[in-house]
């Protein structure tokens, strides 16, 4: 376990340098001038030579890479013309706009992802493996008909569209739920929750049917297993087959799932978060593109990437500890 | 090695039986048959758009101030969007450009975007694919390493950061098509690299060497052929899912930007008017509904048609899939996201998990990593 892990920790760190010197080569070989960007539209010239010294922008491409790495592990220190700005370790750089850091960019908008996130995650749980279990237990019944279109429309529907018409319908014609604008939990943990029901439900909706498949198909595997017609055979009641032995042989592929989900999702519900307005990780990063702030636009994709890299190595610990028959290596 | 872990990998190749009794075995498919005949209209529609506009009468940037109501902010004017003779399925709001128009020439940016990325996806994955399955096991290491990474990176996102930095000036459909189809190759490359790793080791393959074929020949006279199933199989399932990619980036408004119609591009702007003109938004809604759907079902039926065996063990809980061996293997399949293998299985080999998850094919639900891809913004 502890080579496995260590295996995927340094993988993980390739891939994030590779994403990271991938994003490094095409902002810095992309046309556009990032000193002019950070300066302003305004800056004269000479001013604009002023900050491109000061951003290290003159120093070749790789130096500047590299300046930027250590800034990850070191930290920096920036001068700001009257003064010094710290920026400790894991220092991602300077918005060109704000002159904010990324970091506490980053750590502003987290909170609002992760609620989605996680919430989402509840939901489709609920709601994709209670419906997967009840059709793959109940099988020919109208649980299992009905998941069959239900898994159909919810492949064929993206977030955006399935958002919208939740919209739609509970906003503008039942009027049962208000538009959606987030607080935050420690604000006020009732009208967080019903602010965040429609892009829950929305999310959750577009995965829950992959996972009722998936729990319907894995309970129906892991059933038709030779060690389960032992039990069977031993006289061991169906209920008790499924829930104490085919259960946990089932959901492992369920539980490690959700972990790479959760990982894409907090990686950036983009679609989601600009649909809602839910001030996000994903909302920032679309307004980041917009106005070509790019320290931030890096910033952002290699915290999501990491999300998503970590999730990938948490979903195979996962499974393995779920189905004790997987050897990791 | 890994072609064997793939499990499907080593009974895939499908014996050459000819594009008849492929098509024989998909016409008895009626999910199959009916996508495709969605498709199909869909094709003519988007070819054809400049002809169904022209009988329409409309085009898809003229201006009809007339035709909504500027005191209220633009609403169309008349029922369901100004819905009427001569504007079919009504106007935008606030400019009142015909919808029709603008929905058929969006079919052509939608669909034309979503296939041009795919062949792109496809030349790339299958080049870099046959190269790393032929090639020296340096080359392999170095292209299944790289591969790895584009397979592990959140395509949407860094996608989102490319059209960022490319200037205004450059169309954005091409742009759109070339970043999808650099992006998203991997599952190409994965699937091709585990069948020639099969085929590698097949009598036949062996024989064409012996007989003084040359490699290139080898790959091009014997290999190739027996890749089409499973590539045609993947890009089948690649091709819906690069249309909500698209939707999608349109969607955030860094896809297609107006006055170039596109799916996603409608919904987009739609999304400020969905109170007050509901039928705007719900037709790109239904055009992106119902093409995914019949392109997910086509595929499907696509699937079954060139490798019935395989799909006859996905199936699940019929007799033939409930054997333990092929339920287990399936299993992995289905859940998709398994790197660690299941004891039984398990084969003298160090690859990496992503190796596991789509070098199991064509037949691997890893679409639903992909659907992530572009459904949620992933």
């Amino acid at each position: 376990m502890t080579r496995f892990l260590l295996r995927r920790s340094v993988q993980a760190l390739f891939v994030l340098l590779a994403l990271a010197a991938v994003l490094y080569a095409v902002f810095y070989l992309a046309p556009g001038d990032p000193a002019r960007l950070a300066c302003g539209p305004k800056c004269s010239v000479a001013q604009v030579q002023q900050v491109r010294t000061q951003m290290g922008l003159d120093d070749p491409v790789y130096a500047q890479f590299w300046h930027f790495l250590r800034g990850i592990v070191a930290g920096h220190t920036y001068s700001t013309g009257t003064g010094a700005l710290h920026c400790p370790a894991p220092c991602l750089g300077q918005s060109y706009r704000t002159g904010e850091l990324v970091t506490s960019i980053v750590g502003e908008k987290l909170p609002a992802t992760a609620s989605l996130a996680l919430g989402a995650m509840v939901l489709w749980l609920i709601i994709g493996v209670g419906t997967g279990l009840v059709s793959a237990l109940r099988r020919g019944g109208i649980v299992e008909r009905l998941l069959t279109a239900f898994t159909l429309v919810g492949v064929a529907t993206p977030v955006f569209i399935t958002g919208i018409l939740l919209l739609l319908v509970f906003c503008a014609w039942l009027q049962w739920l208000p538009y959606p604008s987030y607080v935050p939990l420690t604000d006020d943990p009732q009208q967080w929750a019903w602010n965040l029901l429609l892009p829950w439900l929305a999310l959750a909706l577009v995965e829950a049917a992959k996972y009722a498949r998936l729990t319907r198909s894995s309970l129906l595997e892991t059933l038709a297993e030779d060690h389960i017609r032992t039990f069977r055979a031993y006289g061991v009641g169906e209920r008790a087959i499924v829930r104490r032995h085919a259960l946990r042989g089932a959901l492992a592929p369920v539980i490690a799932l959700s972990a790479l989900d959760l990982g894409t999702i907090f990686g950036g519900a983009l679609l989601t978060e600009t649909l809602f307005g839910i001030p996000g990780l994903g909302q920032q990063l679309v307004q980041s593109v917009q106005l070509k702030d790019l320290p931030v636009i890096v910033g952002i994709v290699l915290v999501m990437g990491l999300a998503v890299v970590v999730a990938n190595a948490l979903a195979d610990v996962l499974y393995a500890l779920a189905d004790r028959r997987v050897v990791l290596r | 090695m890994a072609a064997v872990e793939a499990g499907t990998g080593a009974t895939a190749p499908v014996p050459a039986s000819g594009a008849r009794q492929i098509w024989r075995r998909l016409r008895t498919r009626r999910a199959a048959m009916a996508g495709g005949a969605v498709v199909l209209l869909l094709a003519l529609a988007a070819v054809g758009a400049p002809l169904l506009a022209a009988i329409e009468g409309q085009d898809t940037t003229t201006y009809h101030a007339n035709l909504v109501d500027s005191a209220a902010g633009g609403v169309p004017l008349g029922h369901l969007g100004g819905i009427s003779g001569s504007h079919w399925l009504g106007v935008e709001p606030g400019t009142g450009r015909d919808l029709f128009a603008r929905l058929v020439y969006g079919a052509r940016v939608s669909l034309g975007i979503a296939l041009a990325a795919t062949a792109l996806q496809v030349v790339i994955g299958v080049a870099l694919g046959l190269a790393a399955g032929l090639g020296t096991r340096w080359v392999d290491s170095l292209l299944s390493r790289i591969t790895d990474v584009f397979v592990v990176m959140p395509a949407l996102i860094l996608a989102i950061a490319l059209l960022a930095v490319v200037p205004g000036g450059f169309p954005r459909p091409v742009l759109l098509a070339l970043v999808l189809g650099l992006l998203a190759w991997g599952g190409f490359a994965k699937i091709v690299r585990a069948q020639v790793l099969t085929l590698k080791s097949l009598d036949y393959v062996a024989a064409s060497r012996l007989a003084g074929s040359s490699p290139w020949r080898t790959a091009r006279r014997e290999m190739l052929p027996a890749l089409v199933a499973p590539v045609l199989t993947y890009a089948a399932v690649t091709l819906p899912t690069n249309i909500v990619s698209e939707a999608g980036l349109s969607f955030l408004g860094i896809g297609v930007v107006p006055p170039t119609p596109s799916w996603g591009q409608m919904l987009s702007s739609a999304t400020t008017w969905y109170q007050a003109d509901t039928s705007y938004v719900v037709i790109p809604a239904l055009m992106v509904f119902v093409t995914v759907l019949a392109f997910t079902v086509l595929a499907e039926g696509i699937r079954t048609a060139l490798d019935p065996r395989a799909a006859a063990r996905l199936r699940v809980g019929t007799k033939a899939g409930s054997r333990a061996g092929a339920a287990a293997m399936d299993a992995e399949k289905e859940s998709g996201a398994m790197g660690a293998r299941k004891a039984s299985d398990a084969v003298p080999g160090t690859r990496a998990r992503t190796d596991a998850r789509t070098d199991s094919g064509p037949d691997t639900r890893s679409d639903s990593r992909h659907q992530d891809a572009g459904g949620e913004g992933a």
